[in-house]
């Protein structure tokens, strides 16, 4: 067979995030706020426009070079309901949930090892120079090694089920256009018990940490908040579908079984004059009280349990840190993630050994609506897609939250609490706040880092400003 | 019916019928020349000019010059390459081609001359990012003219064998473009079934039928299989 290759045309290739913070004092040089600026992609909201309804989870694709395949599965989903097809056949859902599987596996594991682990292993303290992934390959090549597999096979079971590793188109409205061969299964089933061991491993090294560095690890930029996430009917993590949950920093129930579709009785945004990113929140708190937190930590902390062994024997020790308490470390991502690898690569597992995925029903249709809406949950967090398309099949309305737009409270305060640590009285930006800075950005995985994955380095420019809105410092990384 | 006669191609010798084409007689011998308006069951226009050959020297359009007895014609020579290159890589810098969203992307012969030329990447000129409207208000099929090539053969079918001339060129030079024969395409009479919506017919993703897209998985689209002008002709007919 030919090997597919497609042409690079420039515009929409150019998609990358780079990072920007800049911290704001008061009279007295005190941290008042420290604001988190990503150049986001709202052009895109404008881009698709007048494009037809099918074209979507494709386009979108182009929105994230990290996470790709979430955008194509929630813009698929929302282009499910387009079409009319509530409940999809077992191939096309399973076929789905295999891909997004692979890509949650892929992304989390690009996150810890090429990103985090030098963090995690070295230290924040330790010499910069010696804390990045080469680093790591250097001093623990077998654990560098791990990773790069444990990658390459989430791309490998992202490329089996899209058609390709990055920018596949198989997720089409109403189902999916592939099933899984019986080579393609076989090629992943020789490799899947290996991951399993090594997702172990890994979820092992961020558990250890955790409890190791639980001083600074429940102290460095944790504070209360609400979470959300989807879960499924019984309450279990589900992060290819399922309906919506918030708790509160109590763990007590904001909302539970939201069907998604109303997300928009639910939760709001706010527009801030500084930001092209909004802000979310929770309608019924208000933007003061109502915002939230998504993402592996959040989704640790709204499931009840998980339905594969290994991870839901993590997921009970990750609760027992905090005697059953939403956990509410920003560092604690770390592990959450790794407990959700742990999960995707039982569920792939199952998966493969399921003979629906060689089914021939690929498709349904039934009928056709005008408004379409899809979430799912990306391997940084809840991620909605929502159009409106006309008679003629042309899209007429695109909101999109992102996971880092409902993370983008949650980050701001994040980034403040270690500036006030840092900066109090003193308005220069020291080296070690710059590091840590960089680390509580990195906890949570914003999309500004895709473009810096590969060298697993984040330009991130940070600037001080005084109460007259002078900049008294700058600092690039 | 008069004699057949030889001429050369790239040092292959050809058998040509009296007014036959050179593109004709090398496809009857299994030759493939590079061609993106040209395609089989529709008359020859010879507007795109990817089938340039030099006969004896002098650059002509295989497509339309008749072949001549003992003609010396070059097609795969460095310097053709070249000028088919450029020929392609200006038709990608005039539209807007944004290949791996299109669905088109596997079975559109520009992209699939694209590949056989050798051209991967975008060039350092501008591209001309044109802003043209979708026209969708047809309930079976979109025209998307940003893709559109002018190649005309959507013109040609509509006119020579639907007999409805759907299609026609409106404007002229840089400001050419496919319209179509009424206000929008539901103001006209074509169907889903004319030769001129026909997928083949089309050599880019600029002529759609509706809610079809991305169907056909990547690794089983028809350039995925075959590179273009690999059975000869460049597009099964
Ligand atoms: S029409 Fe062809 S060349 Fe143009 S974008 Fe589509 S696939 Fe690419
Ligand atoms: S619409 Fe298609 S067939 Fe018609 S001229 Fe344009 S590219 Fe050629
Ligand atoms: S194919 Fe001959 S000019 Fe277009």
């Amino acid at each position: 067979m030919a090997k597919t290759r497609v042409i690079e045309i420039d515009p929409l290739t150019r998609v990358e995030g780079h990072g920007k913070v800049t911290i704001h004092l008061d009279e007295n040089n005190n941290v008042d706020e420290a604001r988190l600026h990503i150049v986001e992609f709202r052009g895109f909201e404008r881009f698709i426009l007048g494009r037809l309804y099918w074209e979507v989870p494709v386009i979108v694709q182009r929105l994230c070079g990290i996470c790709p395949v979430s955008h194509h599965l929630a813009a698929s989903k929302a282009m499910d309901m387009i079409v009319g097809a509530d409940t999809l056949t077992p191939t096309a859902e399973k076929m789905r949930r295999l891909m997004h599987y692979g890509q949650i596996m892929q992304s989390n594991v690009l996150h810890f090892f090429h990103l985090s682990s030098p963090d995690l292993l070295f230290g924040f303290g330790d010499d910069v120079g010696k804390r990045n992934i080469f680093g790591v390959i250097q001093e623990n090549p077998e654990l560098a090694m791990k990773g790069i597999r444990m990658r390459k096979f989430g791309q490998q079971v992202i490329e089996a089920t899209a058609g390709k590793r990055i920018h596949g188109t198989s997720a089409v409205p109403g189902g999916i256009n592939k099933n899984l061969s019986i080579a393609e299964r076989d090629k992943l089933l020789q490799d899947v018990d290996q991951m399993i061991v090594w997702a172990q491993e890994a979820e092992n090294i961020a558990r250890d940490y955790t409890h190791e560095h639980l001083p600074h690890v429940s102290k460095f930029a944790a504070f209360n908040s609400n979470h959300m996430s989807l879960v499924r009917g019984d309450g279990a993590l589900d992060l290819y579908h399922g309906r919506l949950r918030a708790i509160d920093a109590g763990g007590n129930i904001i909302f539970d079984q939201v069907d998604y579709r109303d997300f928009n009785d639910y939760l709001m945004e706010e527009v801030r004059s500084w930001s092209y990113m909004k802000f979310p929140f929770i309608k019924r708190r208000g933007p003061l009280d109502g915002w939230y937190r998504v993402g592996p930590l959040s989704r640790m902390n709204t499931a009840g349990f998980i339905d594969t062994p290994l991870a839901d024997e993590a997921h009970q020790a990750f609760r027992q840190l905090t005697n059953g308490l939403p956990n509410q470390m920003s560092l604690a991502y770390h592990w959450a993630r790794m407990i959700e690898v742990l999960h995707c690569v039982e569920k792939i597992k199952s998966l493969l050994h399921d003979q629906d995925l060689q089914g021939e029903e690929l498709l349904v249709r039934g009928e056709r609506r005008e408004e379409g809406i899809g979430v799912i949950e990306a391997p940084r967090g809840t991620l909605f897609h929502h159009y409106r398309v006309d008679e003629n099949d042309q899209v007429t309305f695109c909101n999109l939250i992102v996971s880092t737009t409902n993370n983008n409270e949650a980050m701001n305060r994040a980034i403040s609490r270690v500036a006030k640590e840092h900066l109090s009285g003193q308005p220069k930006i020291t080296e070690p706040m710059l590091n840590q800075i960089e680390v509580v950005v990195r906890a949570y995985d914003p999309c500004l880092s895709c473009a810096t994955h590969a060298l697993g380095q984040m330009p991130l420019v940070v600037e001080v400003y005084d109460a007259e809105g002078t900049v008294v410092d700058r600092k690039s990384s | 019916m008069a004699e057949k006669f030889t001429f050369s191609l790239d040092g292959q010798e050809i058998t040509a019928e009296p007014g036959q084409s050179i593109m004709k007689a090398a496809d009857a011998a299994g030759v493939y020349i590079p061609r993106l308006c040209d395609t089989e069951g529709l008359k020859p226009q010879g507007s795109c000019r990817v089938c340039v050959v030099k006969m004896n020297g002098r650059t002509v359009a295989a497509c339309t010059q008749p072949a001549r007895a003992d003609a010396i014609v070059e097609s795969e020579t460095p310097e053709i390459m070249g000028y088919r290159r450029d020929l392609v890589r200006m038709l990608f810098h005039e539209g807007n081609h944004l290949c791996p969203i299109c669905e088109a992307s596997g079975r559109c012969e520009l992209q699939a001359m694209a590949y056989r030329l050798g051209i991967t990447q975008s060039t350092k000129y501008p591209y001309l990012q044109p802003v043209r409207p979708v026209d969708a208000s047809h309930p079976d099929i979109v025209l998307d003219t940003n893709r559109c090539i002018l190649c005309g053969r959507c013109i040609r079918a509509s006119r020579d064998i639907d007999g409805k001339n759907v299609f026609e060129y409106v404007g002229r030079g840089v400001h050419k473009k496919v319209g179509v024969n009424g206000d929008s395409l539901a103001d006209t009479d074509v169907s889903i079934d004319d030769r001129a919506i026909n997928l083949e017919t089309c050599p880019v993703g600029c002529i759609i039928q509706k809610g079809r897209g991305f169907f056909t998985p990547i690794g089983e689209r028809q350039f995925d299989l075959a590179p273009i002008g690999s059975n000869g002709k460049g597009r099964k007919a």
